[in-house]
């Protein structure tokens, strides 16, 4: 009986005490990690974290720093350029391969594979294809069309799309399994009716399917975003922020200045302004998503 | 720091309860290539032939992967016996913060004031007059390694300073060559700089620069002179469609580039190429201008521990790296140069002779690494790679910004 | 064969079609371009792989090769020397199963346990947990290098295997919680209440209904974290010692090298070498990535 109708606090207690290493999670290393890194970007740390105060001095020189005003204006570009690629291609590839196709599995494999190598490596090799004097425009200048230029990675003005391109490379085939996998919880019914109904295909998953996976396209959603925030690697392994500071970002601007220039304080203070950005956009989200209604 | 020693003992005192006479010591470094792997093997057979055993920790990717993993683990309150660090600044806080051993007793014991050489080297070591780190090795940077085969098809004479050089770049420009290759990371563009600061200005603006953080001087007509070379070798490097050095020193083998600038690691590309220095390549240091070159180099640490079984394997280690005929070993298979001017390098190429006349006639400076910290050669990296890379910043709008760097660094 | 099933359950078909259809076409036309675009930098990498380093020298790296060496896999496996040790990436083969496999069985089963929590069984605060998770999703790795290293320490488990399990599990919680709590949500609600009114628990509910009715989603879980554990370098060498590195240290040894002469050759052997456990995951777990049984289960 207490199943139907069990009192507040014994319903939820199962479900309570499963949630503990969440709780745990959440507020030791997330909170605590945070406020760690925010007491200690008001210090002048170096190669340790200490404890000395030094204002907001951190955040001055931040400030004043050529490097990271270009690191925050090419993360804005790289990121919705990545956000918006991302998303569509994911999901038409998805769709694509949700069509009952033979060879699905290698076509996933194929798409997935680039996921799987590690990026110190794959980075180089996307270098040396888009390295004007090795790659694809010294094979296409090759066969006859000597005015081909396609130079992104050492052409300051172009060069977060040569990142871009090779991100895409990267990250969409996780992005299409993720769809993927949206698309195979939909109800089977959904289709039958559409088509009984008449509706055309790319009507049925615009403005019923996608609608439909609403919670899936905000897990990628998260998943691209905290990407590119994070975006690092993929810099370092192919053009080390060049050329010049052309091609920095945020991240590396944090790790550098932790690590190889030995100054914490600094880098801390930069992980800050990051944290602070995401914040902003986190805390209107969490409020409009569980703000209003509540399930269960 | 009291949070610090307290770790530290509580674990060690752990540690002691099972230990012998025979004692593993965990070494941790970053030499992991073919070459620098067989010459870190000389350490440890040395240190294995002491009776103790070198508990190998190779971590590639020198400091910036180094400096995170070291950290946590003192942090942590497990240090690993000894690690490499560059000698000079990075490891300052490390000692202020009395985290590593002091080596002063086998310093004294071994005689290190009477053979090391320069002596530079171990000052660099010393704090408040104790030693903190056993140096092993030099690196220099004051290199211009030249293709003769490109200066063949240029239809010029292979250059002898800096000076011609430039005024070879035309010639190397017209016969489809790029006259200086530069690689794209930051760190290549500052160390060239560095090499042309010395090469033009001389070794004195640069310490005083770098060392007495001279303010005035950086912005005086010596560096201007230093920030207008600067210009050239852009002009001159436009066209370096590269990253890593070593692809960058390949154009050079393979007589795409007139020349590069880079320090004495490089030869051992030309080596595993088989070019002979002489007939197919130069290597002029301190660009022939300057003959001097600096003492840039590799050092191990040794983090302080509770268990005298390990201090003790510390003080061998210590006392092992040093010794003549480890140098030797080592040296000959690193490519670089030994710390003592005691022993006898015959088996040395050719470009390795030169810098050893160089350092026996005590023509040195201090590496960047021993003047600056680690903060301010990461903002000259950033100012060094953006100029190099951006035509529409003058020498003079660069000179302010280094100006600016100087007389906040500390 | 394929089409025939295809026209009896498929979502889209009104009738069973030709090979050659239009439709069919443009979807294997459009999969294929994608493809190149997929492989090539997998075919240079094979082709590089292949050639002796006076051959990649030249500098033609679309080249097949012109004499085939399988000694850069041979090397790259077996014989490289990093540091001290001369046996390559298989040093660390095992301690890197005997680290992933835990971590991500660890990692998969308690975010799951979250994310069903947080759908189904939603209690005072959840939210505001669930908000610090995302907020952490984007918090940068290297950024808490230092706190987790205090808090391990004060637990006791810093430099151990167990230490390590959690820091994955840790730093796997945001995005895999968030996966399964919205895969969760987006299950019909009718199946947990019917389950509910059956006078199943929360564990027989998870056991029983969610957890078969969301392998793609595990899947999904699971090519996400082996994926990610496998790769890991940073989280493994910080916070284990040398005798339990993981393969990624070697990789790196043998890839990073900075003053070193460069073997681009080894390098794209042990890349390819390293990234064949989560492929061969990939491709076996593809078996589960079947449409969910939700649909059948919900009728009536």
């Amino acid at each position: 009986m207490s199943d139907r109708r069990p009192n507040r606090f014994f319903r939820n207690m199962t479900a309570k005490i499963a949630a503990v290493p969440m709780i745990l999670t959440a507020l030791c290393v997330f909170v605590g990690g945070t406020v760690w890194t925010i007491v200690h970007s008001f210090t002048d740390s170096k190669l340790l974290p200490r404890l000395r105060w030094d204002g907001l001095d951190q955040y001055e020189r931040l400030w004043n720093t050529n490097r990271w005003i270009v690191s925050i204006e090419n993360l804005l570009i790289y990121g919705l350029c990545s956000l918006i690629l991302s998303l569509i291609i994911g999901f038409v590839l998805a769709a694509l391969l949700d069509q009952k196709i033979r060879f699905e599995n290698t076509f996933r494999t194929i798409l997935l594979y680039p996921f799987a190598l590690s990026f110190i490596v794959t980075g180089l090799v996307w270098q040396w294809l888009l390295n004007p004097d090795l790659g694809i425009q010294s094979v296409i200048r090759g066969a006859g069309w000597i005015g081909f230029t396609f130079d992104p990675l050492n052409n300051s003005k172009i060069v977060i799309f040569g990142v871009l391109i090779a991100g895409l490379w990267q990250g969409t085939g996780l992005i299409m399994v993720l769809m993927l996998a949206g698309l195979r919880g939909i109800d089977q019914e959904i289709w039958k009716a559409s088509r009984v109904d008449g509706i055309p295909m790319w009507k049925t998953y615009l403005f019923i399917v996608i609608p439909m996976m609403r919670p899936v396209f905000i897990t990628t959603l998260v998943i691209i975003a905290s990407g590119i925030v994070k975006l690092y690697d993929l810099i370092v392994a192919q053009t080390s922020g060049g050329p010049g500071i052309s091609s920095e970002v945020p991240a590396k601007y944090v790790y550098d200045y932790m690590f190889q220039g030995q100054n914490l304080g600094q880098g801390f203070a930069a992980s800050t302004m990051m944290l602070l950005a995401v914040l902003v956009v986190v805390i209107p989200w969490a409020y409009l998503e569980f703000g209003g209604k509540a399930r269960g | 720091m009291i949070a610090f020693r307290t770790i530290l003992t509580s674990t060690t005192a752990l540690l002691a309860a099972g230990s012998a006479h025979a004692t593993d010591l965990e070494v941790m470094h970053w030499w992991t290539s073919g070459g620098e792997a067989a010459a870190v093997a000389e350490f440890a057979n040395a240190f294995d032939a002491t009776g103790h055993k070198w508990i190998d920790g190779a971590i590639a990717g020198s400091g910036g992967t180094a400096r995170p993993i070291i950290v946590s683990r003192i942090i942590g309150g497990d240090p690993m016996g000894a690690f490499q660090f560059n000698h000079g600044r990075q490891a300052e806080e490390l000692i202020d913060a009395g985290l590593l051993r002091d080596l002063t007793g086998v310093a004294e014991a071994e005689g290190w004031k009477d053979i090391v050489n320069p002596p530079s080297l171990l000052d660099a070591c010393t704090v408040d007059g104790k030693i903190y780190c056993a140096p092993v090795n030099i690196h220099s940077w004051q290199w211009l390694w030249l293709s003769h085969h490109a200066f063949a098809d240029a239809g010029v004479d292979v250059p002898t300073n800096w000076d011609e050089f430039v005024a070879a770049a035309p010639a190397l420009r017209d016969a489809g060559k790029i006259p200086l290759a530069v690689g794209g990371q930051p760190w290549q563009s500052a160390g060239a700089f560095n090499v042309l600061m010395v090469g033009i200005a001389g070794p004195d603006v640069l310490v005083r620069i770098y060392g007495d953080k001279d303010a005035d001087l950086a912005a005086g007509p010596e560096m201007a002179r230093v920030f207008a070379a600067a210009g050239d070798a852009r002009e001159m490097s436009q066209g370096t469609n590269v990253q890593d050095w070593n692809q960058a020193t390949n154009l050079v083998i393979t007589g795409q580039a007139g020349g590069q600038i880079m320090g004495d690691w490089a030869q051992g590309e030309f080596q595993v190429a088989g070019q002979t220095a002489g007939e197919d390549y130069s290597c002029l240091p301190g660009l022939g201008i300057n003959e001097l070159i600096d003492t840039a180099g590799d050092a191990f640490y040794f983090p302080v521990v509770n268990d005298p079984d390990i201090a003790a394997a510390q003080d061998v280690l210590a006392a092992t790296l040093l010794a003549p005929e480890t140098q030797v070993a080592f040296n000959l298979k690193k490519g670089s140069l030994p710390i003592r001017g005691d022993i006898d390098l015959t088996a040395a190429n050719d470009c390795m002779k030169k810098g050893l006349e160089i350092l026996a006639a005590g023509n040195t400076l201090p590496a960047t690494t021993i003047l600056n910290t680690e903060d301010t050669n990461n903002q000259l990296n950033d100012l060094f790679v953006e100029f190099f890379n951006d035509t529409s910043i003058t020498p003079e709008a660069a000179q302010e910004r280094f100006v600016d760097i100087i007389a906040n660094a500390d | 064969m394929a089409d025939r099933v295809a026209a009896l359950s498929g979502p889209q078909g009104p009738r069973p079609r030709r090979r050659f259809s239009r439709r069919n076409i443009i979807i294997y036309g459009t999969l294929a371009v994608v493809a190149f675009y997929y492989l090539l930098p997998l075919y240079v990498m094979i082709v590089t792989s292949l050639k002796g380093m006076p051959e990649i020298r030249l500098g033609n790296i679309f080249a097949p090769p012109v004499e085939i060496t399988f000694e850069p896999w041979v090397k790259a496996w077996a014989q490289a020397c990093t540091g001290l040790n001369c046996d390559g990436l298989s040093r660390g083969f095992w301690n890197s199963v005997q680290i992933t496999v835990p971590s991500v069985i660890v990692s998969i089963l308690i975010a799951s346990v979250n994310g069903y929590a947080l759908a189904n069984w939603r209690f005072r605060g959840a939210d505001v947990f669930f908000t610090i998770l995302i907020f952490g999703a984007f918090i940068p790795y290297q950024v808490m290098l230092y706190p987790i290293v205090i808090m391990l320490r004060e637990i006791g488990l810093y430099g151990s295997l167990w230490g390590l399990v959690i820091v994955h599990t840790i730093f796997g919680m945001p995005i895999l919680t968030l996966l399964f709590r919205n895969y969760f949500t987006s299950l019909p609600e009718e199946l947990f209440k019917a389950a509910r009114i059956d006078g199943a628990r929360f564990w027989g509910i998870y056991f029983r209904i969610m957890l078969p009715m969301s392998l793609p989603i595990f899947v999904v879980a699971m090519i996400l974290q082996v994926t990610g554990i496998w790769n890991d370098f940073l989280f493994g060498v910080v916070y284990t010692k040398p005798d339990t590195y993981p393969m990624t240290v070697q990789l790196n040894n043998i890839v990073n090298t900075v003053q070193g002469v460069r073997e681009y050759n080894v390098n794209m052997a042990a890349t390819l070498l390293t990234g064949l456990v989560p492929l061969v995951i990939y491709f076996v777990s593809g078996k589960l990535f079947v449409r969910g049984i939700a649909a059948g289960a919900v009728k009536g």
